[in-house]
């Protein structure tokens, strides 16, 4: 007994000497929060694609993004909008709409400071989902 | 041709679209000194320019190779349409500083791109292209013993960037087969008396994108070996390229291009401009 717990507290004492989360290195809950407003920002002013967001509900939208950026970085929340493809028929999304998004995105990091390593760590996670979110 | 050729740019430079299109920077490589999307020297599966889903793209560019016995000079623009279409011509003049005389080539290119996406897919991108290259001064090559003054280039490319792999750096690969008959890439004209078969090259290269704009990188061309009157080698070179903003891009490198029409070990400097529209 008294093994595990020194074995529990050699884990937990490792674990806060490893590398920052990709949630904390994008700021956390605030640093997240200051995404998605900047890249509702972006959309507004981003003549390609505002178009889409023309009936979207943008208070559930803030906090399902918010969500969700939360949860792919590694932080304590748990996403509860639907899946990518289900969120995304009927919009059409072209590879150039992508593209403006994600244009979009780089400028609000870039903009935030965040760390070039966290920028491309999120995008490893984001691009993928291009598949589920494209031409439906 | 060097007029029409002018009068072309000028025409395609004047009718663009003064916004640029919405791919991501740098996704549009920089261009070869053969007008296709790549690096230096070596075609990736890109499409030139930043022309996304429906739009259209312009791409010229100015480029200079310098060894120690030769001077390469090559310009040209293309034309890209809906990141899967691509169009180019380019002029090289190809100067022999140490024997006299200069040697020139033009180079039509088609590319187009069949599957995945550089950025977004687990497939890497993968292109087909096609390169129909003539010589203007054939006398030389035909002399050295080079069969035709025309050939046909044919590639399939695979490009592919990989996020946060070295320092939490992006890491563009490429890999590409090319069939070919030229001789120092059609300088020295194509096939040669004993030998008019197609070989098939293998070209690769890799690239770290330090940040979106900057991009530090290797290649590797492999080269046939037709002429019999001198060995040809395979091409490498070092590169770093800046993709100052959407317009405007910068590549400088180091290029050994080895045994070069009799003349050992030619290394020298790359250097190129380009501007898209």
């Amino acid at each position: 007994m008294k093994w595990i717990f020194i074995f529990a507290l050699l884990i937990s004492g490792c674990s806060q000497q490893s590398a920052p989360s990709l949630y904390q290195q994008l700021g956390a809950e605030a640093g997240i929060e200051a995404i998605v407003e900047g890249l509702l920002y972006e959309i507004e002013h981003d003549k390609r694609i505002v178009h889409h967001f023309a009936d979207t509900d943008i208070a559930r939208f803030r906090r399902l993004l918010a969500e969700q950026l939360c949860q792919l970085s590694g932080g304590p929340c748990v996403y509860t909008g639907g899946t990518m493809q289900e969120s995304h028929t009927g919009f059409n999304i072209s590879l150039a709409d992508y593209d403006a998004l994600v244009e979009g995105l780089i400028s609000v990091m870039q903009r935030q400071n965040i760390s070039i390593a966290a920028q491309n760590q999120l995008l490893a996670l984001l691009a993928p989902m291009y598949k589920d979110v494209s031409y439906r | 041709m060097n007029r029409s050729l002018l009068c072309a740019l000028a025409s395609i430079l004047f009718s663009a679209a003064t916004h640029a299109g919405s791919k991501i920077v740098a996704t549009g490589g920089a261009t070869t000194i053969e007008g296709s999307a790549g690096g230096g020297i070596v075609p990736w599966a890109v499409i030139n320019g930043y022309a996304s889903s429906g739009e259209w793209a312009t791409n010229v560019f100015a480029s200079q190779v310098g060894v120690d016995d030769f001077t390469l000079n090559a310009y040209g623009a293309s034309l890209s349409y809906d990141n899967n279409w691509e169009w180019s011509v380019a002029r090289q003049t190809f100067k022999l500083d140490t024997l006299g005389g200069e040697l020139r080539q033009d180079i039509f290119g088609v590319k187009y791109h069949i599957a995945g996406e550089l950025l977004y897919t687990a497939l890497p991108q993968i292109s087909i292209g096609a390169q129909y290259k003539i010589h203007r001064d054939f006398a030389l090559p035909h002399a050295v013993g080079a069969r035709s003054d025309s050939g046909l280039d044919l590639y399939l490319a695979a490009s592919k960037v990989f996020f946060d792999q070295i320092a939490g750096r992006n890491l563009l690969l490429n890999a590409t087969l090319r069939a070919t008959k030229a001789n120092q890439t059609g300088l020295l004209g194509f096939g040669s008396t004993d030998n008019n078969n197609y070989q098939l090259m293998f070209e690769g290269s890799a690239a770290v994108l330090l940040n979106y704009n900057v991009a530090l990188g290797a290649e590797f061309k492999q080269k046939p070996n037709k002429l019999g009157f001198a060995a040809e080698q395979h091409w490498r070179d070092i590169f770093i390229a800046w993709f100052i903003n959407k317009q405007l891009s910068l590549t400088a490198g180091y290029v050994d291009l080895g045994k070069v029409a009799g003349f050992n070990t030619q290394q020298g400097y790359y250097m190129s401009l380009e501007g898209t529209w």
